[in-house]
């Protein structure tokens, strides 16, 4: 995995929050939380997944060196 | 009283944290402004997300819900999670690491090192104090809206003028706003950006805490989780909105209202399939007309609502959490940075801490739809939920604690910010850097801050009533159409001075045009639902890509200090 899986991580992720197809779906689930607050709960989870594949796979090593550089 | 003495207690001992963080100052002003660079990964994702959970986050967020609906989650958080991650990673670490490199304090720094250009500075103080109060405005109204409902009847003698006559007696805003300048105030002035980033660790914690604890007492109060599903306002047969329950407070208990409590109509019902819906639950716009008494003639007088959100709205408001990448306050936090490593927890954690916040208000704001009367004002919603339902007085002081932690934990580094770009961009800009001796620069900033709290705080005793949720979208959305400028400084070499001026003033005009249009401040969209932050984002890209590309590049000098070879960025 590299930075351009990354990248390609973010863009389905972005598509994914436009989640028209439960725009009108008022269900719950577990009983309490409407499907499309549940769905974007689980979203935010995804997002902090990414950011660990993005700090393993993408991390900025040379900018890092060149910022503690004297 | 008994609430209220405990959120004196908690103001009191903020202002022992102040003392403290004080004692740690080391006495220059590379300490009062950036900690000396010594914050490390859990500070530093604390200090980021308290910055950036406000009123905004807690009261307004609530409040919307109760407007809209659990699409509020989506508009904001999920998509901020994504967004302000992304903007960290990619632009954070970047301007940390030019920050510490060449020693830059404040963002117009770096903007007039990266633009060889003075003028960038002067353009881009005022616009920054001007995009930066509107958020302060919201934390002192939002602070005022919270403490009179749960303080009510405490002083029936002394406050006889509330803004609701359930309220009466209760601590008035003014009081509220001018209690709150003056204890933030106090810890910026004693510890700068180091006892901000304590205050801030210690106000993130509280907030995130008693938010929960606040949750778990509302669900038990709606009678348990499943049953709290049950709770919003649902659409009958006949098109009204009604409420299916009440809560009587002498028994502590929910109610089934029988019959259904008829609270609103749905315009335009016919031919709809909206029977049992609980509008609160879904997205799909619909439009209603509830009522509401006006406070001194106890009239009840209509007023239109559109609970749900337009897919167009939803999908531009991706622009809205782009304005992270502009935030003056929270460049000031990521300088303060120990190493670029410090940032990787605030990457992972930031979506999670959003979650872990948003989650709970969004609910109880959807629940609220079906207990409170629907003419209650947004940012009032969650201390009335809390006033409602949880009748420990003790408790409801410890969480509308809470509620001032997260206002607080924006307000100080705001303030801090100003005074900062203030001393540094103007006065030491202009008088050269050995004109003062470091106690002078921080006298100087700390007077300045002193000015921006007095004339916060006028503005907010004006704008008192205004709707805390859309007053922060509008702040939100001026930083949003300045993205262009930072994004294309760090990742365009070709941008050049006149076209980021260019974007600039482009993303003035437009965004002071909708805000105009606005009403100043209030709910504003274009054509079918589109946010006017999109269009000044684009506004501001176009003119920062044109102008640049007809006008001459920077030197090869800038080129290499901002645009390093080695690097894989």
């Amino acid at each position: 995995m590299g930075k351009a899986t990354v990248w390609a991580l973010f863009i389905i992720l972005f598509f994914l929050h436009q989640d028209f197809w439960w725009w009108e779906d008022s269900d719950l689930v577990f009983g309490f939380m409407p499907i499309g607050l549940a769905y974007h709960a689980a979203f935010s989870v995804a997002c902090a997944c990414l950011g660990a594949l993005a700090i393993r796979y993408a991390w900025p090593h040379d900018l890092e060196k060149f910022a503690e550089e004297k | 009283m008994t609430t209220l003495i405990v959120i004196i207690g908690y103001l009191c001992l903020l202002l022992a944290l102040g003392f403290f963080s004080n004692k740690l100052f080391r006495g220059t002003s590379k300490d009062y402004f950036v900690a000396s660079h010594s914050i490390g990964p859990f500070l530093l994702l604390m200090s980021v997300f308290g910055t950036t959970m406000t009123a905004f986050a807690l009261v307004g967020s609530t409040g919307k819900s109760f407007e809209r609906g659990i699409g509020t989650y989506g508009l904001m958080a999920s998509i901020s999670g994504l967004v302000h991650a992304a903007i960290f990673f990619l632009i954070g670490i970047r301007l940390w690491a030019f920050g510490k490199k060449h020693g830059f304090i404040t963002q117009i720094q770096f903007f007039r090192a990266r633009f060889e250009s003075d003028s960038i500075g002067y353009l881009l103080f005022p616009i920054l104090v001007l995009l930066v109060i509107p958020y302060l405005l919201i934390g002192i109204i939002g602070a005022g809206k919270t403490i009179e409902p749960v303080t009510a009847g405490a002083f029936p003698a002394l406050f006889t003028n509330p803004t609701a006559p359930q309220w009466l007696g209760g601590v008035p805003p003014w009081l509220t706003g001018l209690v709150v300048s003056l204890v933030v105030l106090s810890y910026v002035f004693m510890g700068g950006s180091r006892g901000a980033a304590f205050a801030n660790t210690f106000q993130t914690i509280v907030f995130m805490i008693m938010g929960l604890v606040a949750f778990v007492f509302i669900i038990n109060a709606l009678g348990g989780i499943n049953n709290a599903g049950k709770v919003p306002a649902r659409i009958n047969e006949k098109g009204l909105v009604v409420q299916d329950y009440q809560f009587d407070k002498q028994k502590a208990q929910l109610q089934a209202n029988e019959p259904p409590k008829p609270i609103g109509r749905v315009i335009n019902f016919e031919n709809s399939n909206l029977t049992d819906q609980q509008p609160h639950f879904w997205r799909e716009p619909v439009t209603v007309e509830f009522k509401k008494k006006i406070p001194k003639s106890g009239e009840l007088v209509p007023f239109e609502r559109e609970l749900g959100i337009p897919f167009i709205t939803f999908v531009t408001y991706l622009f809205i959490p782009l304005s992270v990448g502009m935030f003056p306050h929270l460049f000031q936090h990521w300088l303060t940075a120990r190493s670029a490593k410090s940032f990787r927890l605030t990457v992972i954690a930031h979506p999670l801490c959003i979650m872990v916040v948003w989650v709970p208000c969004v609910l109880v704001g959807a629940w609220a739809s079906g207990v409170l009367p629907p003419g209650i004002p947004p940012p009032a919603v969650l201390s009335a939920m809390l006033n409602l339902l949880v009748g420990d007085p003790i408790l409801i002081g410890l969480l509308t604690a809470g509620v001032l932690a997260a206002i607080m934990s924006s307000l100080d580094s705001q303030f801090l910010c100003l005074g900062t770009i203030f001393t540094n961009d103007i006065v030491i800009h202009r008088a050269g850097e050995n004109k003062y001796s470091d106690k002078q620069i921080i006298f100087i900033a700390r007077c300045f801050i002193v000015v921006i709290v007095a004339v916060t705080y006028g503005l907010a005793m004006l704008a008192k009533n205004a709707n805390v949720f859309d007053l922060a979208i509008w702040c939100f959305s001026g930083f949003s159409a300045l993205f262009p400028v930072i994004f294309a400084a760090l990742y365009w070499k070709r941008t050049t001075k006149q076209g980021a001026i260019a974007s600039i003033i482009a993303a003035l005009l437009t965004w002071l045009y909708y805000f105009h249009e606005s009403g100043y401040g209030g709910e504003y969209m274009v054509g079918p639902g589109i946010v006017p932050a999109a269009i000044c984002f684009g506004a501001s890209a176009i003119v920062l890509i044109a102008v640049s590309l007809f006008t001459k590049p920077p030197s090869e000098e800038t080129l290499d200090k901002f645009f390093p070879k080695k690097s894989e960025l």
